[in-house]
């Protein structure tokens, strides 16, 4: 498949906007300027695109909703907290090809009439912030940004954020609380950021990855566009694989794509041909699979038809010799990390979670503590604000569902052990 | 006491925003990168700028991992040990700042050089495991390389 957002990158200098212009870029941003506001947010509704933070929203409706309010100013913001282990799919684009989201930020924001902009970069990616706060500059300079866009009497005014380290504000209305100079705690929803987001205005936020789909759409139209990948789900989607593969790295593939093929396939297989025995295919909160599952089409639409979810498409590998106990206690100890405190259920119940499995790897788990991991997470899921416990829950309950004879093997050597 | 060129950077970034609080955490990463960490004077005087609340102040920046409250080491070293990492070897590599630097997480170097924060995911899974040091990414980190890398700060 030809590159669309991993375009031109093997070129020392992709980030420059000279080399950008030269390969074509901003002439989508161009194009759209021919159009109406509501004409490009209905070409967006038209391709199918879905927003690739991991919730598969469809990216049009979204922008439906806040253009339908009337309140302004409106913000477009992008989440660059690419924070879900196993994800670094977005940082080739914020490295190599900032220019690709800046056009497609000054799409979105034209069409969504908001005139002002952030770019929320997790604070772990130092290197991105001085290449967009470069290419934000350059931009400016050239009159993509501005009070006076290419003197179309566009507005947009752009800045990069840099976040500090919360893996919670990648949950939007956390993102937003964070932008606001708060603690990034999510919000309730209803109302939502369509409607009430940045400073209480209509705010639409979309991943790197998504924005940086919105010049290509443009740029071949919206019926070319879907026909690309799965129906109901289309466009090229960036997997990024890791854990042991001969490959590890970034992959642009068509929607759809299945797990084994991008592992055996584009990845090259198992490191030293050992064998498969699971993977995460969407990043540390999307179920695990065995490795007789991994047939399967990876978009949003068919992963929950096979026991999973496409997720932030952070494919991880394991081969037959992982502890894949070790693997979930390390997992659960992250998301205990990462709880905000606001919701009980989560601030509570993970840290319970992560102390059962602290010594069922440790060899002193109990005869009935498998089931008490599982009523914990229970008690968790539904009931927080936003999804972090229920992807705790979620990532033990199908551990324990694919591998209970490993939980199980580990508390009977740990009995026999003390028993001697 | 805030010098006069970082009570003039955060005055330039207050101008970017609506409104005074959403300058907040990047003044305090100014203040940061000045002092190493941010002192309780620090925050105090950043609240009295951005006209926000000093127990505001204060619960937004301990929110954060990478805010310091205090003071750390000449350079700070972030180690990856999130799945990715863990599966590829930081564990070793945690074992082996300890052998040869005495490094414990949270910790300093007697002398001051190094300090030690483990980390959550830092984005670099497919050349895992990795490390930031200072703003610095260092990935495929074997025994021998964090030990060649480390050799060149000082």
């Amino acid at each position: 498949m030809e590159k669309i957002l991993l375009r031109n990158i093997e070129n020392p200098d992709s980030a420059d906007i000279n080399e950008y212009i030269k390969a074509g870029g901003y002439k989508a941003l161009l194009k759209a300027l021919e159009f109406k506001p509501a004409d490009i947010v209905g070409e967006v509704r038209k391709s199918g695109i879905r927003g690739r933070g991991g919730a598969g929203f469809p990216t049009g409706m979204k922008w439906a909703f806040a253009s339908a309010d009337p309140k302004k100013p409106r913000y477009i913001l992008c989440n660059a907290d690419e924070g879900e282990p196993g994800t670094f799919k977005d940082r080739p684009i914020l490295e190599k090809n900032p220019h690709l989201l800046i056009e497609g930020m000054i799409i979105s924001g034209y069409a969504l009439e908001a005139e002002y902009g952030y770019i929320y970069l997790r604070g772990e990616y130092p290197a991105a912030k001085g290449i967009l706060n470069a290419a934000v500059e350059q931009a400016y300079e050239k009159g993509y940004l501005g009070d006076n866009i290419l003197g179309k009497g566009v507005r947009l005014h752009l800045s990069v954020h840099q976040g500090a380290g919360a893996y919670i504000c990648g949950e939007e209305t956390a993102l937003i609380e964070s932008l606001e100079g708060k603690r990034g705690q999510p919000r309730i929803k209803p109302p939502f950021p369509v409607n009430e987001g940045f400073l209480s205005k209509p705010t639409v936020i979309n991943n790197v990855e998504t924005l940086a789909n919105i010049p290509y759409i443009i740029e071949i139209g919206a019926d070319a566009y879907a026909a690309i990948g799965s129906p109901d789900c289309p466009g090229p989607k960036l997997f990024s694989v890791s854990g042991h593969v001969k490959r590890p790295g970034v992959y642009e593939l068509p929607m759809g794509v299945s797990l084994r093929d991008i592992i055996y396939n584009h990845s090259g297989g198992i490191l030293d041909d050992k064998k498969l025995k699971a993977v995460i295919p969407g990043g540390i909160s999307t179920p695990i699979l065995p490795a007789d599952a991994i047939d399967c089409p990876m978009d949003f639409v068919n992963m929950p038809k096979h026991g999973s979810m496409l997720g932030s498409g952070a494919v991880m590998v394991f081969d037959e010799t992982v502890d894949l106990v070790k693997i979930c206690y390390r997992a659960i100890k992250f998301f205990e990390h990462e709880s905000c405190g606001k919701c009980t259920p989560c601030r509570e119940g993970v840290g319970w979670m992560r102390a059962i499995l602290e010594r069922i790897s440790g060899g002193s788990g109990t005869a009935g503590d498998i089931d008490l991991l599982i009523e914990v997470s229970n008690n968790i899921t539904g009931k927080t604000f936003c999804p972090l416990g229920d992807g705790a829950a979620m990532t033990a309950q199908n551990f324990i569902k694919h591998f209970r004879n490993e939980f199980e093997k580990k508390i009977n050597n740990g009995s026999v052990k003390r028993a001697a | 006491m805030l010098s006069e060129n970082t009570v003039k950077e955060i005055g330039l970034i207050r101008s970017k925003y609506h409104d005074a609080q959403s300058s907040l955490l990047p003044a305090l990463y100014v203040v940061q990168r000045e002092h190493g960490w941010l002192s309780p004077e620090a925050l105090k005087e950043v609240g009295e700028i951005l006209n926000v609340p000093k127990a505001e102040v204060k619960g937004v920046s301990t929110f954060y991992a990478m805010f310091r409250h205090k003071p750390i080491g000449r350079h700070l070293i972030q180690l990856c040990t999130n799945v990715a990492c863990m599966i590829m070897g930081s564990e070793n590599l945690l074992n082996i700042l300890k052998d040869r630097y005495g490094l414990e997480p949270n910790g300093t170097t007697v002398d001051g050089r190094f300090s030690l924060v483990v980390m959550e995911c830092i984005g670099a899974c497919g050349t895992a495991p990795a490390m930031l040091v200072d703003t610095d990414f260092h990935d495929n980190l074997t025994e021998k390389r964090i030990t060649e890398i480390l050799e060149s700060y000082k």
